[in-house]
């Protein structure tokens, strides 16, 4: 089986869940014989070789000599993409004394007898281009390509999957990590919502990361259920030793992520805010960025926590790792979380986990630490529990690790298989 | 004729509120009121009342040589009923006056005391011994423990303090190739043992309204006839549930209470049998061998041990932690800290932090107020330590008096 398949992360560049996910079900599919071409925006040659092959799009030719011609559905969503913000990926960039990295603006490159498009393959202001583009730039290997199976991953490169599918009749699955209801709530991006929506409807079969997800899709987008399947993500084994911790009294209490609307950062702070006089030890880490973070900083200051709280921005993988074995306890508060692979990366490095009742994750961790995301009390009270009462911990890591050990992505990819001969017949 | 001894277990703990941290040393009210209060009250209608007046009318129909019954009603359960619903303590006490009744003693806090403290766990059975024969006028002769929990040792304790028998589970490991079926003997003390038929007990307590069971529906003679099945020398068929059992786990709805009343009348009626309390059963048989347990045993779950209450960290840890403040608790007089000291030993506690949810999990949901183990560890031990500051504050206080008057 042959499967093309289309993502806009992968590891070493990572910016959340997404690029961890696919790493992991691309390994798992090459384990059970699956021959996968990955096509990302831009390869950087730094990626981790692994039995499958890895594509640019900013390697795929066009020919200068190709009229463009547009699929129909193309209009109904490129109508959206003028003068669009895109909220929870932009802020970050536009908060200048919060900025990471800067985008570089995106060029046309020329070889002698076709064209290549260049990406920047960050979360940028021209995010909505570079979508365009690069579903332009995929659907060139329509010809050129020899597959059974679309495989796209999040709205990003819905675009592009549908238009293979157009022009190769092949079937297509997209596979939901998160839609734009778990990024801004109540009130979506138009844009994105339209570009989900006719990816959603488009592909002969859709994936979610979550039950939770799932419904989601049936009641937001009118997706019919039987069209949907639940797989969970899984985790990849552990290579690397723990560091070790120095001698501290400190407790550190762990929020990592997007500080977005989405992961219910001021939860955290509030619950920090309810625990700080009871527990003088305990430290607060919040690791990641995005468009609340100044005014969750601006509320730790009021509360007068400046002292108590940590704040790291955003962490390569390495770093967080590092964090992990720095923590007492991870906190995971999201309002709205299709899965939450960073609990189970949490879990890998030992680190109690509390997360929300509002996330995927807690379907396949019956033994998890849950709370609703906006009960601060009951969230600082299991804090307070972890840090305070001893039997949690080892009781914890014993359940918890046995869990964690039926999360494999040879399984989850199993079941993906299942999914595409489904649609094979 | 068979001889069926007929025991029900009543039993209601003061379930927590949600005491949090910052709660510790700011409230002393670690009770869901509410809570409590309700569920006693529809267990009360649904229950209770209704099963001890279908009892009342049997016992008053057949007299009490051909229908006696006995109860074990926990301290805290007691209390509220006298809290909540005194006219459920008026009905057992309406129960008692047919003479068809025998009151069981056990601890008043329902406890796991005995495998800790041998002090605490004898205080509380006479404690328990003293509200009983304060509520009914009779002192109790024979012993169960909380969940019917039981091995050698305890059976010293027990035959020490006078106790004529004890019930305990009829436990395939227990009991191997011998039948429950017989009056047996502890073989480190004088005390006489009555063993739970588990199977003819659960086929009502657990499986009665359960469609999957290839028995159902469960009729008055089917079941009547499995008795008929006993071999003639198994004369002695030990029947021990829950109460609730009555309209609660099985609800009026699945016809349990028409089905108990017509299998006693025809039980009776057909003289296939009469239905003893235990102390007539220890007047009427002979123990045919003695049984030796080390390890204690209980009624709970298939694999009849202690690991409902203390199987993992989390109960454990809260188990030696509360048991750190006996001695500090022997100091006090203050009722109130008496009165939280027996309701916090409460075994439903413990079981609430079991972690077997998800095999034995049915049962354990059962008046569950928490959604998981850490919710009711973290809480548990919230009070706990609140508990504790106001046992140092009351010896800080008494160390003040002392040094006042030296």
């Amino acid at each position: 089986m042959r499967v093309l398949m289309l993502g806009w992360e992968f590891p070493p560049r990572i910016a959340g869940g997404l690029a961890v996910a696919c790493y992991g079900l691309v390994r798992g599919l090459s384990h059970h014989g699956v021959s996968v071409t990955f096509v990302m925006p831009l390869r950087t040659g730094e990626e981790p070789p692994d039995g499958y092959r890895l594509l640019g799009a900013n390697e795929i030719d066009i020919p200068y000599t190709q009229s463009l011609s547009l699929p129909p559905f193309w209009h109904t969503v490129r109508f959206y993409g003028v003068q669009t913000t895109l909220g929870p990926y932009l802020e970050q960039f536009l908060t200048p004394e919060l900025r990471f990295e800067t985008v570089p603006e995106p060029v046309v490159s020329t070889t002698e007898s076709a064209l290549r498009l260049e990406f920047s393959g960050k979360y940028g202001p021209d995010l909505l281009d570079e979508v365009y583009k690069y579903a332009y730039a995929v659907s060139h290997l329509a010809e050129r390509e020899e597959f059974d199976i679309i495989h796209a991953h999040d709205w990003l490169t819905y675009l592009g999957g549908a238009w293979l599918k157009e022009k190769s009749g092949k079937p297509l699955v997209v596979h939901v990590h998160a839609t734009e209801y778990d990024r801004s709530g109540e009130s979506p991006n138009p844009a994105i919502l339209a570009i989900e929506r006719l990816g959603m409807e488009t592909a002969d079969l859709v994936i979610a990361v979550s039950f939770y997800t799932r419904s989601l899709i049936v009641d937001k987008y009118a997706i019919p259920p039987e069209k949907i399947w639940a797989i969970h993500n899984a985790v990849l084994p552990k290579d690397r030793q723990p560091i070790q911790r120095p001698p501290s009294e400190r407790k550190v209490v762990t929020f990592l992520g997007r500080v977005t609307h989405q992961k219910g950062p001021e939860y955290f702070v509030e619950a920090a805010a309810r625990l700080a006089p009871y527990i003088p030890e305990a430290h607060f880490v919040m690791a990641g960025t995005g468009d609340l973070l100044r005014s969750v900083i601006r509320r730790v200051a009021q509360l007068r926590l400046g002292a108590r709280f940590s704040f790291t921005g955003f962490l390569p993988p390495a770093e967080v790792e590092r964090l992990f074995d720095l923590s007492d306890v991870y906190v995971m508060p999201s309002v709205s979380e299709p899965f939450g692979i960073s609990a189970l990366e949490a879990l890998r490095a030992g680190v109690p986990v509390i997360i929300s009742k509002q996330s995927g994750v807690a379907e396949v961790l019956p033994h998890a630490l849950k709370v609703d995301f906006w009960d601060v009390d009951g969230l600082a009270n299991l804090i307070y529990g972890i840090l305070r009462y001893k039997a949690i911990r080892p009781f914890f890591i014993r359940y918890a690790q046995a869990e964690l050990s039926q999360l494999q992505w040879e399984r989850s990819s199993a079941r993906v298989i299942e999914a595409y001969q489904s649609i094979l017949g | 004729m068979k001889h069926i001894c007929l025991y029900f277990q009543v039993h209601q703990p003061f379930r927590l509120r949600l005491y949090r941290f910052f709660d510790i040393g700011i409230s002393h009210d670690y009770y869901h009121e509410l809570n409590n209060r309700t569920l006693l009250q529809r267990i009360a209608r649904k229950c209770y009342l209704p099963m001890n007046a279908l009892l009342k009318k049997l016992i008053d129909h057949w007299g009490p040589e051909r229908f006696s019954v006995a109860f074990a009603i926990s301290g805290t359960a007691l209390e509220q009923m006298r809290l909540y619903a005194p006219e459920v303590l008026e009905s057992f006490q309406a129960l008692h006056r047919t003479k068809g009744v025998e009151w069981i003693g056990e601890t008043y806090g329902h406890s796991l005391a005995c495998l800790k403290s041998q002090d605490e766990f004898k205080r509380q059975v006479r404690q328990h011994q003293e509200y009983i024969e304060k509520l009914f006028g009779v002192r109790p002769t024979i012993f169960r423990n909380t969940e019917l929990i039981y091995y050698d040792e305890l059976a010293r304790w027990v035959a020490e303090m006078g106790f004529k028998a004890m019930l305990a589970e009829g436990a395939d490991t227990l009991l191997g190739w011998r039948s429950s079926n017989y009056l047996y003997e502890s073989a480190v003390a004088p005390l006489k043992l009555l063993l739970r038929n588990y199977k003819l007990s659960d086929d009502v307590a657990f499986r009665f309204s359960d469609r999957r069971w290839s028995e159902w529906p469960l009729t008055a003679e089917k079941y009547a006839h499995w008795f008929s099945d006993i071999p003639a020398d198994q004369r002695l068929i030990n029947l021990f549930m829950d109460y609730e059992t009555f309209g609660e786990h099985q609800w009026a709805e699945t016809g349990i209470f028409e089905f108990f009343e017509h299998w006693v009348n025809q039980m009776i009626s057909e003289e296939r049998a009469i239905f003893l309390t235990p102390s007539r059963v220890i007047e009427m048989h002979q123990p045919v061998a003695k049984l030796s347990v080390p390890m204690p045993l209980s009624w709970a779950d298939s694999e009849r041990d202690l690991t409902a209450w203390l199987g993992n960290e989390l109960q454990t840890d809260a188990f030696e932690t509360l048991y750190e403040l006996e001695p500090l608790v022997r100091e006090e007089e203050d009722p109130s800290i008496q009165r939280d000291w027996l309701r916090l030993q409460t075994s439903d506690h413990f079981y609430y932090m079991c972690t077997k949810f998800f095999s034995d999990g049915d049962v354990h949901k059962y008046f569950n107020p928490y959604n998981s183990p850490y919710e009711a560890y973290v809480t548990y031990m919230n009070v706990l330590a609140d508990f504790r500051t106001r046992l140092r504050e009351k010896s800080a206080e008494a160390l003040k008096v002392a040094t006042k008057s030296l």
